[in-house]
Order: C-alpha cells, then sequence, then structure tokens
C-alpha cells in the first residue's frame, strides 16, 4: 500500500510530501546548482553540436550532393547511392575486400585471444613478463609497427621469407606486391596486435569465481569441459563486446592498409590491383584524392548504416548465446 | 584445459607435466610476439651491409649509431618530434579539462535535461568517425584552419571525446558523497569543489585518460594526414610515412625512426602500467 492510498485532505498529503521543491528552479541552491551543471558540461554541449551532430546531418546532405568543396554542392538526390551501388565496381572490390578482411581478422582476434587470455591466466610463476611482451606489441604506433612488417615481410630479404627459405626450402609469396597475399599480410600484421583484446579476456576470466572450478573438479569435470561449461559461458559477455567492437573497427581500419597499399603504389593507389582498397581508404581516396566529397560521403554513410544493421543483428543474435550472470540470479 | 593429453597422468607429475606445457607454450608464442620488437631494435643499429643477409644478424657488430643521426636530420625528425609533442600536449591538456568538466557535471550536478543529454552522450561513443570526417574537414576549410595544428587541437576543448567523459563519469560517481556535501555546507562553489576537491581525488582515473590521450595524439595518423600539407608542419606519423614512401628506401634508418616514434609509448606504459590497464579493461566493461 502505498502513501497516496491513505484518505486525507488536500492540504494533509502536501504536508505528507517532502520538504524538497517540487521544481528545481524553487530554491536557489537548487537553481544554482543547475546553472554551474550546465556551465560544467558546456564545452561537450558545444562541442556536440559542432562536431558531432552538425557534420552528422551536413554528411547526409553531402551525400545526396555533388561537391568538390570549392564550388557549391549542386543536389542529386538519392543518384550518389545509385550509381555506387550499381555502377561502380570499385565500391563492390572495396566491400569484398573489407568483408574479406573483417572474416580473416575478427575470427582469429576472438578465438586466439581468448586462448592466449586462458594461457596468461595460470598461476605461473613470472607470467606478469609474458603478459607484457604479449600486450606491447599492441601500443606500437600503428606507422611504427607498419614500417617494421613492412620490413620483415620484404619479398626477398624480408626475415620471413628468409627464414622461410633457408630453414624449410620454402619459396615465400610476395607478401606486399602480389594482389593474393596483400590482405593475408595485413591479418599477419593484426594478429601481432592482438594483445589488447587479450587483456580485455583476461580481465573477464579473473572475474570468474575460482570456487565454480573447485566445484566441477571436485565433480570429476575434466578441464576441457569446465572451459566449455564455466569459462565460455560466464565471459560470453567479453565476448560478444570483443566480437563487436573488433568488426566495427576492422569495418574501419585505414592506417595499415592505407600505409601498406600505398608503400610501393604512390598515394591513390590501394595495394597491386586495388587488392587493398578498403572502405575508408576508398572514402579517403575519393574525397581527399578526387575531392569528390559528396561520392565520399554517401560511401561514408552506406557504412554508417551498414554498421548500425550489423550491431542492431549482434545484440539481437546475442540474446540466444550470451550469458549474463545478473539476469541468471533474478530468475 | 591444457592438461587433458595428461589425464592418465596422476598428482604431482600432471602438476608437473602441465606447468612444462604452459611454459612450453608461454615460451614459443612469447619468442613470436617478441621478435619483431628485437629485429627493430637490431636493425636500427646496423650497417648496411647486415641488413637483410641470412644468417639474421640480431647483435650487430659495430653498433651504428649513425643511422639515428643521419635519419634524423635527413628526414628533420627533430621537427616532427616538437610537432607531435607539442599537439599531444595542447590537445591532451584539452581533454581533460573539458572531460572533467562534463563528466563531473553528470555525476555530481543536478539540472534539467541531464539524462536525456547523457543518453545521447552514450550514443556518440557508437557513431564511427568516418561519417563525420569529411563534414568536420568541410568545416575546418571554411575556417581556413587547413594546413595548421588546429583542427588537430581545438576540437579536443569541447568535451574530449565521449568515452573519456563516461570513464570519468563513472569515477566520480565513486566518491564519498559526504566530502562534497561538507564543501558545500562550508560554503564552497561547485567550481572550487571541481579544482580543489574534486580532481586532487581523481588522479588515477585522469592519469588514465591522459595516457590513452597521449597514446591517441601521438599516434594519430588519419588526421595529420588529411589537414597538414607543408612538411615544416608535419607529425612523427607523416614523417615516417615518407620514409615507407621512398623509392630508395634505407631499411636501417626507417627502423631507427620507427623506434624512436615507438620509444616514448614504450616508456609511457612500463612508468604507469596499472592506469594502462585499467583504461583498456574500462573500455571493455562498458559493453
Amino acid at each position: 500500500m502505498s502513501q497516496e492510498a491513505i484518505p486525507g485532505t488536500e492540504s494533509d498529503r502536501i504536508a505528507q510530501l517532502p520538504a524538497k521543491p517540487r521544481s528545481v528552479w524553487a530554491s536557489p541552491i537548487r537553481r544554482r546548482e543547475a546553472r554551474d551543471g550546465i556551465v560544467f558540461i558546456l564545452p561537450w554541449f558545444l562541442g556536440l553540436l559542432i562536431f558531432i551532430l552538425g557534420p552528422f546531418v551536413a554528411g547526409f546532405y553531402y551525400s545526396l550532393t555533388e561537391y568538390d568543396s570549392l564550388l557549391p554542392a549542386n543536389w542529386l538526390g538519392v543518384e550518389n547511392y545509385r550509381r555506387i551501388l550499381f555502377d561502380d565496381d570499385r565500391f563492390w572490390l572495396t566491400v569484398y575486400n573489407t568483408v574479406w578482411y573483417v572474416c580473416a581478422a575478427v575470427v582469429p582476434q576472438v578465438v586466439l585471444g581468448l586462448l592466449l587470455a586462458v594461457l596468461l591466466n595460470q598461476k605461473a610463476r613470472g607470467i606478469t613478463v609474458f603478459r607484457t611482451v604479449f600486450f606491447m606489441p599492441s601500443i606500437v604506433p600503428i606507422v611504427a609497427s607498419v614500417s617494421l612488417f613492412i620490413f620483415i615481410l620484404h619479398d626477398r630479404f624480408g626475415l620471413l621469407n628468409e627464414t622461410l627459405y633457408q630453414v624449410f626450402g620454402i619459396v615465400g609469396p610476395n607478401w606486399l606486391t602480389s594482389p593474393d597475399w596483400s590482405k593475408p599480410s595485413l591479418v599477419l600484421w593484426s594478429l601481432w596486435g592482438i594483445g589488447g583484446g587479450m587483456i580485455i579476456y583476461l580481465a573477464g576470466l579473473q572475474g570468474i569465481p575460482q570456487t565454480l572450478y573447485e566445484a566441477a573438479a571436485i565433480d570429476g569435470a575434466g578441464a576441457l569441459r569446465c572451459f566449455w561449461k564455466i569459462t565460455i559461458p560466464l565471459i560470453s559477455p567479453t565476448i560478444l563486446f570483443v566480437v563487436i567492437m573488433g568488426i566495427i573497427g576492422s569495418f574501419q581500419i585505414f592506417t595499415p592498409v592505407f600505409l601498406l597499399g600505398s608503400a610501393n603504389y604512390g598515394l591513390a593507389a590501394a595495394g597491386p590491383m586495388d587488392s587493398l582498397l578498403f572502405w575508408v581508404v576508398y572514402i579517403y581516396n575519393q574525397g581527399f584524392f578526387y575531392f569528390r566529397m559528396g561520392y565520399a560521403s554517401a560511401i561514408a554513410w552506406l557504412l554508417f548504416m551498414l554498421l548500425v544493421v550489423l550491431t542492431l543483428i549482434q545484440f539481437r543474435l546475442a540474446g540466444r548465446w550470451v550469458y549474463y550472470e545478473d539476469e541468471a540470479a533474478i530468475r | 584445459m591444457l592438461t587433458i593429453a595428461l589425464g592418465r597422468l596422476e598428482g604431482k607429475s600432471r602438476k608437473v607435466a602441465h606447468f612444462s606445457l604452459v611454459y612450453f607454450l608461454l615460451i614459443g608464442l612469447g619468442f613470436l610476439f617478441a621478435m619483431p620488437l628485437v629485429w627493430l631494435l637490431s636493425t636500427s643499429l646496423k650497417s648496411n651491409e647486415q641488413v637483410g643477409t641470412w644468417p639474421p644478424v640480431w647483435i650487430p657488430y659495430p653498433f651504428v649509431w649513425e643511422n639515428y643521426f643521419v635519419a634524423w636530420t635527413s628526414g628533420r625528425f627533430g621537427l616532427y618530434f616538437f610537432n607531435t609533442a607539442f599537439i599531444t600536449v595542447l590537445a591532451t591538456f584539452g581533454q581533460l579539462l573539458t572531460a572533467s568538466m562534463a563528466a563531473f557535471g553528470f555525476a555530481r550536478l543536478r539540472f534539467p535535461g541531464r539524462e536525456v543529454l547523457f543518453a545521447v552522450l552514450l550514443a556518440t561513443m557508437m557513431l564511427p568517425f568516418v561519417v563525420t570526417m569529411i563534414p568536420t574537414f568541410i568545416l575546418f576549410k571554411n575556417l581556413g584552419w587547413l594546413d595548421s595544428f588546429r583542427p588537430l587541437i581545438v576540437p579536443y576543448y569541447f568535451g574530449g571525446g565521449a568515452f573519456f567523459i563516461f570513464l570519468l563519469r563513472q569515477f566520480f560517481k565513486t566518491l564519498p558523497n559526504e566530502l562534497f556535501e561538507q564543501a558545500t555546507i562550508d560554503g564552497a562553489s561547485n567550481y572550487r569543489i571541481y579544482y580543489q576537491i574534486l580532481l586532487p581525488l581523481s588522479k588515477p582515473a585522469l592519469s588514465t585518460v591522459a595516457i590513452f590521450g597521449f597514446l591517441h595524439h601521438w599516434n594519430d595518423f588519419l588526421a595529420p594526414l588529411i589537414y597538414l600539407n607543408s612538411p615544416e608542419k608535419f607529425t612523427l606519423a607523416l614523417g615516417l610515412q615518407q620514409f615507407i614512401q621512398r623509392t630508395e628506401v634505407r631499411y636501417q634508418e626507417m627502423m631507427a625512426m620507427a623506434l624512436l616514434m615507438t620509444i616514448p609509448v614504450l616508456l609511457v606504459f612500463f612508468f604507469f602500467q596499472q592506469y594502462f590497464i585499467r583504461g583498456v579493461v574500462m573500455s571493455g566493461i562498458k559493453g
């Protein structure tokens, strides 16, 4: 039974209300607090309007125009989108390349990252040193690590091909100059930075109560069974997070692709036979190389819409396999 | 899981086998992960003859320190180093200042529309940068700010990034209420509470923001690529890219500059490891 149910006159009910003013503007203290609050968030709020919402809306408008950033924008309607989707073979090559990379890079990031985290979650002596070794590559500046990989993957005297040839007698592929191997090279580079995801998993693993494993061991469960029945379900929210962030991030990958793609072929190029023409690289190409800002905006908006749809689908699917401990407790 | 194959072994010997396998994997994989960085260091000190030979030279003889000198001067890296540091310091300061302000507002002060605005803030974390990239470029072009450091600094004085605001707000929420109430009763204004109580108490969270801000600006490639044209305004990332583009590449010099760009990052990592890991993990918790 709530307070309102008690019969009484109007004045009685008002007397029962807490002394707090009903409107934030009613007391001078609350008024000052509200004013200060607005002052404190003001820089962010202006930034929201100027650097996020404004460009967001403007970008959609540009995507419906022909605009070279010098002459006034020329209204086209959906013509850019029509041309991209139906007349632009390079766009579909872009989609193919990007999706290829997303599939090839996210799966190892998710699976190997987790296995590595399990390995580094062992109570072994000196484990923190190993954690550092695996994590460090993920913070090396991208331009630096790509320079390093360009050297290691050199066709003739790179360390990888030299080792393959001298030790195993295999003639290695032309990693960066062959259209078939440029994307695998990129995947190789991304595997080196797997430590970032590994640390996130590690935090998740350390949140699993040890008693669960002890109880399972008493019941005679083997290590593999424990992994499938305890570790995987309890860490599934972290897996979902790594999957979503991995997919969103991989779709938008730019710096390493651009650097590898332009290394031997000049700034407008995207690797051998456009094999490194990725979504954001294509946006950069159209927008900042050919100054087709409207066309580039439309490509960007297509990526945005795709990412929104993918994220929604993943959250929908997540309900089937992600296990949230708090929810289970409520049931 | 690693003990599966060893199921038949008992007690102590099983444990020994388990840890042998763990160390075998750790050392094997650890070598693979550490090798590129060792190779980077080693190559940067090699003479031209020792680059790309077989068997690989891991410890160069003699150490050719001139590589650093030659690359530094020929690539104007001193200037790039200064430019990068200048942008990084100013932009990171802006992030710390305005993100902590916004976070204080969202965490501690009640004002109309706060919950709605906070929801908007969370939504903007999901917004991919590519949708705003081109219009933002046009905005700065119209302002006449192209080929200056302003597009790389000024936006960070407007909130400094939704994720950092979120991270700081979560931290501010954990501070005891009594502290703020007492200060208010003693007549301190919210501005005073902000810089005399809140900021000094929030050093761990602010350090995390500072480190991630530093990393972002130090490593950033796309924004400098779009906004900077004249070579004397280049950052380290752009300077290194020029090395990559050269037709006649001297790898030992390229590696020397790559290492110089990496060293500050590694130093920050080793000195502030706990903030580092916390930041990475925080980015995971929000999911």
